[in-house]
């Protein structure tokens, strides 16, 4: 993409912004009024300007002992009340894992961004990769779903920060933000203001007698209402598995009746949840799938083979958990190849491989720390076109 | 102390009588620690839907379940973290946390120290059974030396954590021990706790007599509660200096007290301060 080509017009509300001060602006913008950190590398930036952020809203920003701690007490805010947010890098995320789990076992809505460096273990804090799709949506353990944003710009950074929030509000759910040290530590102009969606979104708050209320009983919607503490309903909230009055329950039927409610939560709500970009598709002989700034890279590459009579195409999640299996189909349906270049060793091109079964996919992938070049693209879509023409 | 406001105290007001009958073992003293506890909340006349209380994981943790109030069950050593973000959020709520010795001294040791340093205003209970219960009666921080559990079959040979002076060392506002032998004296100190403006620590030694006290041929719940201050469990900064380990000389009541400034309320002021111009 050529992204001077792409830049808003000038006007008073455009600022300079790295991806991760985007991403706090963001945050107090989505009504978010609490951030628990711990300081780590490459995400260190949202903390520090939420620190800057949130007292002149009235706000809440701490740094905590540790990443767990973190974790849990953005948690316990929320189930305060507060829209609430942490932010985190590859061990940090690792080790938010368990209480992710509470959180979307207990329901509780909070926004987890995770920018990717390099792995496995402490591995290169300062350069980028993308080898936590997989962590991110399997990370904790037991059977949840959750979602997963990819945003692929600071522009979409700051949209899909907001967009987190109102998801995280909206369904009761932890959101991942999950996106590279590149688009994370560059800078961009965004346009901020009247363009951007703002997050409006408020919780469905418990109302009504106290005595009739159960805290996990949902109605058609399977969202249940939240209990407000203060409110008068004294509930138990527990990360046991429960039933419909809160309390811990090994019924296998209570225990099916509500994970099964868990994950209808989302998957009826496909429609809402998945989001995606397509360029150039209708005709194109190679679909490119890619994320973050590997579908930056593949933007420009599309170009320059285009220019050469190659037609590329590019399908790019940015709802990336759960995938937007539906429309790759309908992207890739006419497509001879798939190519997916990733900054990992094959971990997008899983999820592809099982969305498009039997079609032919190739993986491009870089773990050097480095981000993939157009160019290098570009190579891998002359050749593979090449071999199936 | 007060008997009298015992006749005006009905535990079962503060209970939820559905979650009855409780699951504690017969002899187990965290009944005693709850009782004590509701009573405290009963004399200060704190209302029910103010009151939020945060438990981890264990024997001690099963307790949030069982007052009538806003309580929340949480993940293993985390109760302190998560009540934190709670009462960082919700600053007109009581925020109590009851969490047990594994609990808050192995798995959540960080978060007790850090929460001692920081002095948000919360009420830590630790119950300490010296063992892990509800796993089945493995060595836990506070396990004295030498004694039997189903990971030291040959005998505790680990030195036990003395949480009052971890607290006190690590800055706690408010740090005070009490056995569930003494319902009233406890109650006294929870109270006192609960009126603390900062981070307030309380360990209340209570006793597991069915897995720990069984395996130690330590006898009944009676005879376990009255040696609750004995020897058993000595205060480790006395034993640095004296010969371990004199009988009865456990040391009880508000240990340490400080008025460091409360972080919540000064945080909020800073905030306020930078918002109408000041720095």
């Amino acid at each position: 993409m050529n992204v001077v080509s792409a830049m808003p017009a000038p006007a008073a509300d455009v600022r300079l912004l790295s991806g991760n001060h985007a991403c706090a602006l963001a945050a107090t913008a989505a009504g978010c009024r609490f951030f628990a950190g711990y300081p780590i590398t490459p995400s260190s930036e949202i903390a520090e300007r939420l620190s800057l952020e949130l007292p002149k809203v009235d706000g809440v920003f701490v740094q905590m002992e540790d990443e767990i701690a973190a974790m849990a007490a953005v948690i316990g805010a929320s189930m305060g009340g507060l829209k609430s947010m942490t932010a985190t890098s590859g061990p940090g995320f690792s080790l938010k894992q368990e209480n992710l789990g509470y959180a979307a076992g207990a329901e509780i809505p909070c926004v987890i961004v995770n920018v990717m460096r390099g792995g496995p273990s402490t591995g290169m804090p300062t350069r980028p990769s993308q080898a936590d799709i997989m962590q991110a949506r399997w990370g904790s353990h037991g059977d949840y779903p959750l979602i997963a944003l990819a945003p692929a710009s600071v522009r979409e950074i700051y949209d899909e920060t907001i967009r987190a929030f109102d998801l995280a509000e909206l369904y009761r759910t932890p959101v991942v933000l999950l996106y590279d040290q590149v688009i994370a530590q560059l800078s961009e102009t965004v346009a901020l203001g009247a363009a951007h969606p703002r997050g409006r979104v408020e919780r469905k708050w418990a109302s009504g007698p106290a005595a009739d209320y159960k805290p996990y009983a949902a109605d058609g919607d399977a969202i249940p209402a939240m209990p407000l503490p203060g409110a008068g309903y004294r509930t138990h909230t527990t990360g046991l598995t429960h039933a419909e009055d809160g309390f811990p329950t090994q019924n296998p039927e209570a225990v099916t009746r509500n994970l099964s409610r868990l994950f209808s939560k989302l998957d009826g709500r496909r429609d809402a949840i998945d989001s995606w970009e397509t360029i150039h598709c209708e005709d194109a002989e190679i679909v490119i799938v890619a994320i973050g700034i590997s579908a930056r890279a593949a933007m420009r590459a599309i170009e320059e083979c285009r220019a050469k009579g190659v037609r590329a195409g590019l399908f790019r999640p940015v709802t990336l958990w759960p995938f937007p299996q539906a429309a790759l189909r309908e992207a890739a349906a006419k497509a001879k190849a798939v190519l997916v270049p990733e900054m990992n060793t094959g971990q997008l091109r899983l999820e592809v491989e099982r969305v498009l079964a039997g079609a032919p996919v190739k993986g491009l992938n870089l773990f050097s720390g480095e981000a993939i070049a157009p160019a290098q693209i570009a190579a891998s879509i002359t050749a593979l076109a090449k071999e199936v023409r | 102390m007060s008997i009298d406001t015992a006749a005006a105290f009905d535990v079962t007001d503060y209970l939820r009588k559905q979650m009855m009958p409780h699951f504690l073992c017969p002899g187990c003293g965290h009944g005693m620690a709850l009782r004590a506890l509701l009573w405290a909340i009963h004399d200060l006349e704190i209302d029910k839907d103010a009151l939020a209380v945060v438990s981890g994981i264990g024997c001690a943790g099963r307790l949030s379940a069982y007052i009538d109030a806003n309580t929340f069950h949480v993940t293993h050593g985390r109760p302190i973290a998560y009540a934190t973000g709670l009462a960082l959020a919700r600053p007109d709520l009581h925020v109590v946390v009851i969490t047990g010795d594994g609990d808050c001294l192995a798995i959540g040791g960080n978060h007790l120290i850090h929460a001692c340093r920081r002095n948000l205003k919360l009420t830590c209970l630790m119950l300490n059974n010296e063992v892990y219960g509800m796993t089945g009666g493995q060595v836990s921080p506070t396990t004295s030396q030498s004694r039997l559990t189903t990971t030291t079959p040959l005998g505790n040979a680990e030195p036990h954590f003395d949480a009052c002076a971890l607290a006190t060392a690590a800055g706690a506002g408010f740090v005070g021990r009490e056995v569930t032998r003494h319902v009233p004296k406890l109650k006294e100190l929870i109270k006192a706790g609960l009126r603390h403006e900062g981070f307030a620590f309380i360990e209340i030694l209570s006793d597991c007599t069915e897995i720990f006290g069984r395996k130690n041929e330590m006898g009944s719940s009676p005879e376990m509660m009255m040696r609750q201050k004995s020897e058993l469990r000595p205060s480790a900064y006395r034993d640095t200096v004296d010969t371990p380990f004199r009988a009865n000389d456990l040391p009880t009541g508000i240990l340490a007290r400080n008025d460091r400034p409360e972080y919540g309320a000064a945080y909020r002021s800073a905030a306020a301060a930078a918002r109408n111009g000041a720095r």
